[in-house]
């Protein structure tokens, strides 16, 4: 299958998994719409092929792993693991209610989650003891971790950056989320993490920056790791928070609202009309 | 305790290639034969807690067994939401050991005391909290812990307590040793500590006072049996630790007896109030607070005195 086609189907992946997300968050009241929006894309490449994961065999030893760290986009891991298999898709809409499985920030509960995540920073750490326990073991399977941006604010994150460099993980992948919206500001109000790509080559890892929801690219890179051998791989995804519903694209204020009523209509229509 | 614990786990090492220690860059000359003889079996971290917890939890879900080692209360306060969040929400077997509890590094200066340690791991869902009195009982632990699953808290002295074991007993994770028989007072003492609640005990022994000394090496799961057991044949219960006096052993021993309806006579506590702000060495330490061997004997004796004064005076109504 060429990259076109594969990008085809990965972005109708993608497109399900934010229709998921809106009636996840809407059914529940959950948040972080925005944050699921904006890397939903990397997640339906994920899930889409670059993952070697079984959902018959969740936890098989060959299996790539896969620490979502922004464990706030939760709704959306959900939506790519139910959409892969790992759970009927029908436990989506239970999502962020009294006696679901699906906390609101991601569970390892649930079949196919590596890692419950939820306060930022600590991802990236697990994930590179995973990375060392493959080497330790011989094994060649790879761990990817999906950080948000401003959890590049915590410095448990550079310590893990700094960890893995040094010891040449290159069967580690960092992607991060690269909305330029954190919390309650935009990234450059809070503390402005540019030259961003070069922070993480600075600190010795090998870096590809890709336009986060461009499928073609994401699988162009995510197919090409290590980019370096010897060093860990980060790809730099510049995203836009919110993508694919107009009035949430960009918007510091669909990091927390839910959609409910006719901004959920309005939401639904304008991703069902999508290809 | 710490050259023990590193002799016990490398004499394990050994045969159990799952076991990994990983530091946050203390263990100067001490860690130095485990390194040469386990090199792939060993991990500095660097002066990164947060990080060194995180890895250690990943390492474990992939089956490792992972003790991470450090110094007071670097390896458990500063990092406590990967314990949290990480370790003890996961269940992954990370084992975290601390030389230096309470005032072991004691004219260092309170950063590098360990004294709200006990309290602060005690509420964490899943985890164990172990803090032996002796050699033995560190030694014991030590092996102990490795085939126990899920997280656990190694606190380890610099001071210990003379051997107190009999020939073939045996250690078990969550049970109290009696090291003393009495009946007048139990003195009930975690960490090496206890040797100071032993030499009390003899103190008060002279008295005339029969003393039950109980080393709660395990802070958790506690043993309530064998406290509210102690309670009801004894006069009245004296807690003894290194310790903040919120949340460790005898917050635990209090909440343990009244949850059995099993109050005591009359309740002590030896611990500390506040941050150290005294320089010295632990034994100095220990003085200058009140948790010595002569200020416990003498706190529990003058209690006794007003409890029989009490006692007389009531018959005499």
């Amino acid at each position: 299958m060429n990259d076109e086609a594969e990008g085809s189907e990965s972005r109708a992946l993608a497109n399900r998994i934010r229709i998921h997300a809106l009636r996840m968050t809407n059914a529940g009241g959950g948040s972080h719409i925005g944050a699921v929006f904006s890397c939903a894309d990397i997640l339906a490449v994920l899930y889409g092929g670059v993952l070697k994961v079984d959902p018959g065999a969740p936890a098989a030893l060959d299996r790539d792993r896969f620490v979502l760290s922004k464990g706030h986009a939760g709704a959306g891991l959900y939506a790519a693991l139910a959409e892969r298999g790992f759970f009927p898709v029908e436990k989506l809409l239970t999502h962020y209610q009294n006696g679901s499985d699906l906390s609101g920030h991601v569970s390892h509960k649930l079949p196919g989650v590596d890692l419950s995540t939820g306060s930022l920073g600590h991802g990236l750490s697990v994930a590179a003891g995973m990375a060392y326990a493959a080497r330790l073991a011989n094994q060649t399977h790879r761990v990817f971790c999906l950080l948000s941006d401003g959890e590049c604010d915590e410095g448990s994150t550079w310590e893990a950056i700094m960890f893995a460099a040094h010891h040449r993980l290159d069967n580690l992948v960092a992607i991060v989320d690269y909305n330029r919206i954190q919390g309650i500001a935009p990234v450059a109000d809070v503390i402005e993490l540019a030259p961003f790509a070069e922070k993480w080559a600075g600190f010795g890892w090998s870096v590809r920056e890709a336009a986060g929801h461009d499928h073609a690219q994401l699988i162009d890179a995510l197919g090409a790791v290590p980019f370096t051998p010897g060093k860990p791989s980060c790809l730099v995804a510049h995203t836009t928070k919110g993508k694919g519903v107009s009035f949430m694209e960009n918007t510091v204020l669909w990091h927390y609202r839910i959609p409910r009523g006719a901004e959920f209509e309005a939401a639904l229509v304008e991703l069902e009309a999508q290809p | 305790m710490r050259d023990t614990f590193v002799r016990t786990l490398s004499g394990i090492t050994a045969t159990r290639p799952e076991i990994l220690l990983i530091t946050a860059d203390l263990g100067f000359g001490v860690l130095n034969d485990f390194i040469a003889r386990f090199p792939k079996q060993f991990l500095n971290a660097g002066i990164a807690e947060q990080n060194m917890t995180g890895l250690a939890t990943g390492l474990a879900l992939e089956g490792h067994i992972v003790f991470t080692y450090s110094l007071g209360s670097f390896p458990t306060v500063r990092c406590l939401e990967q314990i949290r969040n990480d370790v003890c929400y996961h269940e992954a077997s990370v084992k975290i050991v601390t030389v230096g509890g309470g005032m072991s590094y004691g004219p260092v200066g309170a950063s590098h005391h360990a004294t709200e340690d006990l309290a602060i791991m005690r509420a964490l869902p899943n985890m164990v909290v172990v803090s032996p009195g002796d050699h033995w009982e560190a030694e014991e632990a030590t092996r102990a812990l490795i085939d126990l699953p899920g997280p656990a808290y190694l606190r380890l002295d610099k001071s210990a307590a003379p051997a107190t074991h009999l020939p073939g007993e045996e250690f078990q994770i969550g049970k109290i040793r009696v090291v003393r028989q009495g009946w007048d007072v139990t003195l009930a003492a975690t960490g090496g500590i206890l040797g100071e609640t032993i030499t009390a005990a003899d103190l008060l022994v002279r008295e005339g006072v029969t003393c039950r000394v109980l080393s709660v090496h395990t802070l958790k799961p506690l043993d309530e049996a064998a406290l509210a057991a102690a309670s009801r044949e004894t006069g009245g219960i004296v807690t003894v630790e290194e310790h903040s006096l919120a949340g460790g052993l005898g917050g635990a021993a209090a909440e343990a007896l009244l949850d059995a309806g099993a109050a005591p006579g009359f309740f002590l506590r030896f611990g500390l109030k506040t941050f150290s702000s005294v320089v010295g060495s632990q034994t100095y330490l220990r003085k200058i607070y009140g948790i010595d061997a002569r200020s416990i004997a003498g706190a529990v004796l003058a209690r006794l005195r007003s409890r029989e004064f009490v006692t007389c005076a009531a018959e005499l109504v």
